[in-house]
């Protein structure tokens, strides 16, 4: 019985069933990225004080919408591809239970759909945090239940696939570090769906009347360790995605495979905790429980992040100079291929996650400082640069490499996905920076209004505020642009992209395997381990990768000068205890 | 390329970290616990600080509270609004509630004055925000928090409400005033 | 007449890889971690909190 298919491009083994798998899960995501995207225009054209387009409700609404579709239903889709990939084709082995697999997917599909139809009912505008006891309709939470369900199937799928791959020895000595760190989102997605199914069941069986109270409090804690969790699905898949793109384009290999595994086994250890950054000025929790957690005990998983920021460039700065690149501090980096979107779109990711998401999000999640931030408009701001740029850019940047090797299509309008990259990540930083410092002067977030319009009190903020949102809003205009060129590459490379096999018809693309004269290889022979290298030196002093402990050095300053202003910040405020 | 391939050594735990990575884990690992131990630090140097002071309430427990404080301290109406304003004796016990869509009541407090506020929501979640000062705390239903505050500078502040609480959490919005003494 | 035979054992895996190489081993930490600190602790926490007078 013939299943897999060689990809002749990059020796990739694709098993039939998984292929299709990871291909129907990329074009969902990319499905709810685009509505999530068309729904981004509306948020942020309203939040643009001197455009405010939409009224009230339906603001609330959109941004309901937009926030459930983007960071729920677009990123964890293209997860569960992600998770079939590292596992099966990355250890060329088939993929465990391909029918529940399926089950998963169509529950995702449902509960996604279902969910979405709520909210454009419109008794459901209750932001993705749903927080009680403000009540949606019973199939908005019960579509949240069902999808995820359906990804909880996906990540047993993951781990079976690991069961059978080391069973069969479809490879040779551990698990390749890419896939390591996709179990790592494996086992964080565990947690985050079962934190999930902890609190919206009861939510759901309240809102149809079972359940006569829930604790607003309780409510939120648990909510959050759904919510925040989810958001280090997204780092550790992101992550190995960083890792998988360098060893493609550059062949670059691990620093050292102890380090970059360890500090992902600090992710499984410590990441999760920060679910705390959202309790930080609730009240009644215990400063104790709000430190210790906050720091994902004493920023261990910073530390991890910290290690991961050096050794992914630093990896890839070895690679280069292994190549001859050896000129300077930065030859490396500027040699690198720009004009490649798989590169400029993981390279962008990369800088912008660390260094305004990371930096950011380690500010204000420290204890005191939250009271400065909380619920500010600078959240968001944080999170685009984690999730909208971080993790989305590098799959953004993955699905480039994807469509000629997945799905065996050219590119379609070459000239748009190189610049694509530019547009989305330029925009969103324009974005990113001016609603930090709106929410820097006390604008909120989830605010439909700034003016205050119809307040029997009224208030204005300084002009200042109005600018940034404005420009802000210029940014943001600018990020969907860069949303929409990556759909219409990706959307336009299935439907007209040239064909590189012998096609399957029509819908080769979405989902049904190219024909079947392509799978033509029953078992792949035994994945070897990595040819070891004569050992090179190319840096200076043992510093392999000098350019890139530069940079990390750079971080390193901007991330002590930034946490030094915010403490004279919150100093100055009004003395509290 | 070994990074999506097995380990190139059977035993890769033991192959020797490089010196750049051992450097760069302990600055890093340094900073860590500076930003760890800068929290407990300002719990005992700063001056801005939660307590963890709360009580579980409810909202005819936590609105009569309320009510008993504004018919004690109250000194006036506000025209604009119709919302009392309540000058209460420098430090002591301050209350306002959230609920849809106002901030209630209204108070009047003095320069560098130590007072104990304690908020609470009748309805649903609310985001007490204080502009411009920038001081922003969760209100959650259900629960009454008590935060030691002193205003330190006089003028009129303002409370927004940044936790999204319906259609009308734009126009939820209520006034300290800070008086010189 | 034996004949004594001399495989060469291959040297031990050490711990930490081989808790490296377990993804249930690391399932179940991932999952106790902050199920024990953040939510047991968070929620007996709240559940502790005094009721108003
Ligand atoms: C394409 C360009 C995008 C723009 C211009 C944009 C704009 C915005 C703005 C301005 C807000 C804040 C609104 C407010 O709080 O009042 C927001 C909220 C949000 N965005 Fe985006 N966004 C974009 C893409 C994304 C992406 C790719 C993701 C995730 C993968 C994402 C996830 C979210 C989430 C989770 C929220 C919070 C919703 C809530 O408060 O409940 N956004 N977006
Ligand atoms: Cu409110
Ligand atoms: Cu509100």
């Amino acid at each position: 019985m013939a299943k897999f298919r060689v990809c002749p491009d990059s020796g990739f083994y694709f098993d039939k069933s998984a292929e299709s798998l990871m291909k129907v899960n990329a074009v969902a995501g990319a499905v709810f990225l685009l509505i999530a995207g068309i729904l981004a225009l509306g948020v942020i054209l309203t939040r643009w004080q001197e455009v405010h387009l939409l009224p009230a409700d339906l603001f609330y609404q959109v941004l309901t919408a937009h926030g459930i579709n983007a960071l729920i239903f677009w990123v964890i889709f293209f997860e569960i591809a992600i998770l079939y990939f590292a596992s099966s084709t990355l250890l060329r082995s088939r993929l465990a239970a391909p029918g529940w697999a399926w089950a998963g997917f169509a529950l995702m599909i449902i509960g996604a759909v279902m969910n979405n139809v709520a909210v454009l009912q419109g008794n459901s505008s209750v932001m993705m945090t749903s927080y009680v006891p403000m009540q949606a309709a019973p199939h908005f939470y019960l579509g949240l239940i069902l999808f995820a369900v359906g990804a909880l199937i996906g990540c047993f799928v993951f781990l079976g696939t690991l069961v059978i791959a080391k069973d069969d020895q479809t490879y040779q000595g551990s698990v390749p570090l890419v896939t390591f760190g996709a179990l790592t989102a494996c086992i964080i997605a565990i947690f985050t769906i079962a934190s999930g199914a902890i609190i919206l069941f009861p939510t759901f069986l309240w809102s149809i009347g079972y359940i006569n109270h829930i604790d607003a409090e309780m409510y939120r804690i648990i909510w959050w360790a759904l919510g925040h969790s989810s958001q280090q699905i997204n780092v550790a898949a992101h992550v190995s995605v960083w890792y998988l793109i360098i060893g493609i384009l550059f062949n670059a290999r691990p620093m050292s495979e102890k380090v970059s595994r360890f500090a992902f086994l600090l992710y499984i250890f410590f990441l999760q905790l920060a679910s705390a950054h959202h309790i930080l000025v609730d009240p009644g929790v215990s400063t104790e429980w709000k430190i210790f957690n906050t720091s994902y005990a004493m920023y261990l998983a910073v530390l991890a992040s910290m290690i991961h920021g050096l050794t992914v460039p630093g990896a890839m700065e070895v690679a280069q100079r292994g190549k001859g690149y050896t000129k300077g501090l930065f030859e490396w980096l500027r040699k690198a291929p720009w004009g490649n979107p798989v590169f400029s779109g993981f390279f962008f990711a990369l800088v912008i996650f660390g260094f305004i998401g990371g930096i950011t999000g380690v500010v204000m999640g420290t204890e005191q400082i939250n009271l400065i931030i909380h619920n500010t408009i600078y959240v968001p701001a944080h999170f685009h640069a984690t999730v909208a740029v971080g993790t989305t850019l590098t799959f953004m940047a993955l699905t480039y490499l994807l469509i000629p090797v997945l799905f065996r299509r050219a590119l379609f309008l070459p000239w748009v996905a190189k610049m694509q990259p530019y547009v989305f990540a330029g925009g969103m930083t324009i974005m990113i920076l001016f609603l930090l410092g709106a929410g820097t002067l006390g604008v909120s977030r989830r605010h439909w209004d700034m003016d205050f319009t119809g307040a029997a009190l009224s208030f204005e903020y300084p002009g200042t505020a109005y600018m940034m949102m404005a420009v802000g809003g210029i940014g943001g205009v600018l990020g969907v642009l860069g949303g929409a060129m990556y759909l219409v590459v990706t959307v336009g490379s299935l439907l007209f992209g040239k064909k590189l096999e012998p096609s399957a018809g029509l819908f080769q693309s979405f989902g049904v395997p190219l024909a079947a004269s392509a799978y033509n290889i029953d078992q792949p022979d035994q994945l070897q381990m990595a040819p070891k290298l004569a050992v090179e030196e190319h840096g200076s002093g043992g510093f392999e990768a000098p350019g890139t402990f530069v940079l990390a050095l750079a971080l390193l300053v901007c991330f002590v000068v930034y946490y030094a202003i915010n403490w004279d910040y919150l100093a100055s405020v009004w003395p509290m205890g | 390329m070994s990074s999506f391939l097995p380990p190139a050594d059977r035993i890769w735990w033991k192959v020797p970290v490089g010196r750049q990575e051992i450097v760069w884990i302990s600055i890093a690992l340094v900073w860590c616990l500076i930003m760890f131990f800068m929290m407990p630090y300002w719990h005992v140097y700063g001056k801005q600080n939660l307590s963890s002071e709360a009580y579980q309430t409810n909202a005819e427990k936590f609105g009569a509270s309320v009510e008993t404080f504004v018919e004690k301290y109250q000194t006036r109406i506000d025209e604009q609004s119709g919302i009392p304003v309540v000058t209460p004796p420098a430090g002591s016990d301050i209350y306002m509630l959230g609920r849809l869509w106002q901030w209630y009541p209204i108070l009047e407090l003095e320069k560098d004055k130590t007072y104990r506020l304690h908020l609470g929501s009748m309805d649903w979640n609310h985001g007490f925000s204080l502009q411009p000062v920038n001081i922003n705390l969760q209100v959650v239903p259900g629960y009454e928090m008590v935060i030691k505050i002193t205003p330190d500078q006089a003028g009129e502040y303002t409370v927004v409400c940044n936790e999204f609480c319906g259609i009308g959490h734009h126009t939820m919005v209520g006034k300290i005033y800070v008086k010189e003494n | 007449m034996t004949e004594e035979i001399h495989i060469p054992k291959p040297e031990r895996i050490p711990f930490f890889q081989r808790m490296l190489d377990n993804p249930f081993l690391l399932l179940f930490i991932g999952v106790a971690m902050p199920t024990v600190f953040y939510v047991l602790w968070g929620v007996m926490e709240v559940a502790t909190i005094p009721i108003a007078k």
